[in-house]
């Protein structure tokens, strides 16, 4: 039986590889290396989101009709039952309540959609904090920034498309931002609009955007990503065996194809889980976009909020002259701000090359505390960003807390000057801190927990030295190497991997030595190292 | 003789001013009779019901509103005159527990009821009796039309109400609070009173057939189950956000642990 199975397995690979010679490619991808650490997978929660939307996308293709021309609902939702709505609400009521699997069709698709772009943050923080952008990986950087701001495009018209009161109100809310732009704002959102708001034409054109245009360009880059990934191979943590030259981990096949292919399956079941339990934009309730009608809370899918936030804590500023009004309090938080952030977002690699004069290859990754500057900087941006999206929450936050809601919008404006540079300075010293602790470790060894007490009545706790094989040799300098006290020197600047404080990011592996069937060799890397 | 002439002269001015005290009396006599038959009659028992209770409203009137409304409703620097705001600002402001007031504040909150359902009816009859006001309104819900009633609502009570009634909040730490706890006349007493920040929809606006809609509606929206799962408050985007942000990333990331610890 499995003789026959092999002869067919084998028969079946020699008539692809008389016709495509793919036998040498095939066996280098399946004994590839992946890295074992657990933070090497976040970006796989975005791909495999990815793929649960193309697959509930489809499905609810099926059913959804893209058009703003006026129907008088009749299908099974009661309240709504013979109000007229566009065919585009009323084919997503349809969808709800009347087609099989309907709804949690597009509650998975919108849970998927959360988790995508929630994954993608999530692991851009891991590329950051872990220096993983550093050359000669900048380009995959930039696609991954592109990949992020082509998410947030994504979600924003599918969550338009349902044309219900609440998607309808961000519809108008993008139209203003858009007019706010001087000179070409007013005609380039006539022309994407097709004339004055709302129109009849953006929900279809929306479309052709959210199931075309873009899916199509994110599958585009998210290959391209993939294959800069394949080829560039992984980064690494520091650790025994590891170097700049190779890749520590698991093979593709069978070990890390079993992980990936499982990890899939987890992540469609969180997906589904949340999909069938919890409720997600129940457009029913909304009711037809009318633009007289507008929700308390109106708010943005998360990813939006910060922009929400950023127009909600701008203080009403205009310029009026020779007959033009230039709105700055939609222009500047809707239009300059997030254009500095994504900016420098997708700079950052450059800039931090170009200030630390770096032009080396670096294929191991840094630990956040030791490049404090980094880890600072990228807390004080994310800090920056995460009062932005708590203030387009604001009024729930109010209602809910029992806070005066303008007292909110005060305490936002400050924070968003006040908190960034705090928390630079604090994430500094913790990363100082850390450090110290690691050369202390270092330099005194480890506490054993066993006291003695001396003649003289004095009580000492023994410390045991680190033993070679605890050692991570980190051969990067600090940035700050004259903040660290010692005989031994910034080269030595070592952790001990047993220890629990401060090898969070370190993967720990229980031997030192590495098989040699374990390390890929990297001789077909075109980049010389 | 000339005497007997003036004799007979003084006995006739005598008799015609008699008679003209008999006149009058006659008159006086005929017209009270007449007002007495004609005039409007109330209903003496029930009289005698509403005097009684207007009297025990007027006793937990000035027990427990009084120090705030004064002696006689009329209002004063801390709370407002209660002369004209009729029987149903009483009965949702008292059996929504928003008055008595636990403490002075940007709004009165709701909580339980200080009084039974007797008392209330007392207070709301004294306050009635002191100048007309909009009466308790009887609400209808079969006679409410949901689709009117969704319409009306999105149009005039979702932008401070939220789109399903789970409130929102306004200026200053005022607030439209969520409707799930109010009783469909309480919500009905909301909208033809105008209690708190609200604005008063009166007759004028609305009918009673659209008051009974949005009541209908409102109560549906807050009492209806939820296709699809946990509602999650009904505050729409933030609260999926936070669900995202706390179970769903975190879930997956112990996952990546678990994998990665299988390395």
């Amino acid at each position: 039986m499995t003789t026959m199975t092999g002869k067919a397995i084998g028969g079946g690979a020699r008539y692809v590889d008389e016709r495509l010679t793919s036998a040498n490619f095939i066996r280098r991808s399946m004994n590839k290396v992946f890295p074992d650490h657990w933070s090497f997978m976040i970006g796989e929660i975005a791909l495999y989101s990815f793929i649960i939307l193309l697959l509930t996308g489809v499905y609810l293709m099926l059913f959804f009709d893209a058009t703003a021309r006026e129907v008088i609902y009749n299908g099974s939702y009661m309240p709504l039952k013979g109000v007229p709505m566009s065919e585009a609400y009323s084919s997503t009521l349809h969808i709800s309540f009347d087609v099989r699997g309907g709804l949690i069709m597009r509650q998975i698709h919108h849970w998927a959609a959360l988790l995508f772009v929630s994954s993608i943050v999530v692991h851009m923080m891991r590329v950051f904090f872990t220096g993983a952008f550093r050359k000669p990986r900048e380009i995959n950087w930039l696609i991954g920034v592109g990949l992020m701001v082509l998410g947030l495009l994504e979600g924003f018209a599918g969550y338009s498309l349902p044309d219900d009161l609440l998607s309808g109100t961000g519809l108008r809310i993008a139209y203003s931002v858009g007019q706010s732009v001087p000179v070409v704002g007013t005609w380039s959102t006539f022309l994407l609009f097709g004339g004055n708001f709302p129109g009849e034409s953006i929900i279809g054109r929306l479309y052709v955007v959210h199931i075309l245009l873009v899916p199509g360009i994110l599958l585009a880059l998210i290959t391209a990503h993939m294959m800069i990934l394949w080829y560039q191979k992984h980064t690494q943590f520091r650790g025994p065996g590891r170097t700049e030259e190779n890749v520590v981990g698991s093979r593709m096949y069978p070990s890390y194809a079993a992980k990936g292919g499982g990890f899939f399956f987890l992540v469609f079941g969180v997906v589904a889980a949340l999909g069938g339990l919890a409720q997600i934009n129940p457009v029913w309730m909304y009711g037809p976009f009318n633009p007289s009608q507008v929700s308390a809370g109106a708010q943005p899918d998360w990813y939006i909020g910060f922009l929400e936030g950023s127009l909600r804590l701008s203080p009403g500023w205009e310029i009026r002259a020779f007959g033009h009004t230039i709105p700055l309090n939609i222009l500047i938080p809707g239009v300059v701000l997030p254009g500095i952030m994504f900016g420098l977002l997708a700079l950052y690699p450059f800039l931090e090359a170009a200030f630390t004069k770096d032009k080396a290859q670096h294929h191991l990754l840094d630990r956040p505390r030791d490049k404090p500057v980094r880890t600072s900087l990228g807390v004080m941006s994310l800090t920056f960003y995460f009062v932005l999206w708590i203030m387009g929450a604001n009024d729930i936050a109010a209602h809910l807390f029992r806070i005066s809601l303008n007292l909110t919008t005060y305490m936002g404006q400050v924070a968003l000057f006040l908190l960034p540079p705090l928390m630079y300075a604090i994430t500094y010293r913790i990363c100082i801190g850390l450090q110290r602790s690691d050369h202390e470790v270092l330099v005194h060894g480890v506490e054993t927990g066993t006291i003695h007490r001396l003649p003289s009545g004095e009580y000492i706790e023994v410390h045991a030295p680190v033993q070679e094989s605890q050692l991570v040799l980190s051969p990067v300098e600090p940035d700050h190497p004259e903040r660290i006290e010692g005989e031994r020197g910034p080269r030595a600047l070592v952790s001990a991997a047993g220890r629990a404080v401060g090898s969070f990011f370190v993967a720990k592996k229980k031997d030192t030595s590495v098989p040699a069937d374990q390390r890929e060799r990297d001789d077909d890397t075109l980049t010389k190292r | 003789m000339t005497s007997t002439a003036a004799g007979f002269a003084a006995a006739g001015r005598r008799r015609r001013k008699l008679a003209s005290y008999a006149v009058l009396l006659t008159a006086l006599v005929v017209l009270g009779v007449t007002y007495a038959v004609l005039a409007p009659r109330g209903h003496a028992a029930s009289t005698a019901e509403e005097s009684f209770a207007v009297q025990k409203g007027r006793e937990l009137f000035q027990t427990s509103c009084a120090t705030c409304h004064g002696i006689n409703a009329q209002g004063t620097q801390e709370a407002p005159s209660l002369i004209g705001v009729g029987a149903a600002a009483v009965d949702f402001q008292v059996s929504s527990g928003r008055m008595p007031l636990a403490r002075p504040g940007p709004q009165a909150d709701r909580k339980e009821a200080k009084y039974d359902r007797a008392q209330i009816d007392q207070m709301a009859a004294y306050v009635a009796s002191l100048a007309p006001g909009p009466q308790i309104p009887q609400v209808d819900l079969a006679d409410g039309d949901l689709q009117l009633g969704g319409n009306l609502f999105r149009t005039n009570c979702a932008s401070c109400h939220n789109f399903a009634g789970s409130g929102g909040a306004l200026t200053y730490g005022k607030y439209a609070p969520r409707l799930t706890p109010a009783t469909p006349v309480q919500v009905a007493e909301a909208i033809r009173t105008g209690p708190e920040n609200m604005p008063v929809f009166g007759p004028s606006t609305f009918d009673d057939h659209q008051v009974n809609s949005i009541v209908k509606y409102v109560d549906y929206v807050t009492r209806s189950k939820n296709p699809g799962g946990l509602a999650l408050g009904k505050f729409g985007p933030v609260p999926e956000g936070l669900v995202i942000a706390v179970v769903g990333i975190p879930a997956l990331l112990a996952m990546t642990l678990w994998i990665g610890a299988r390395a």
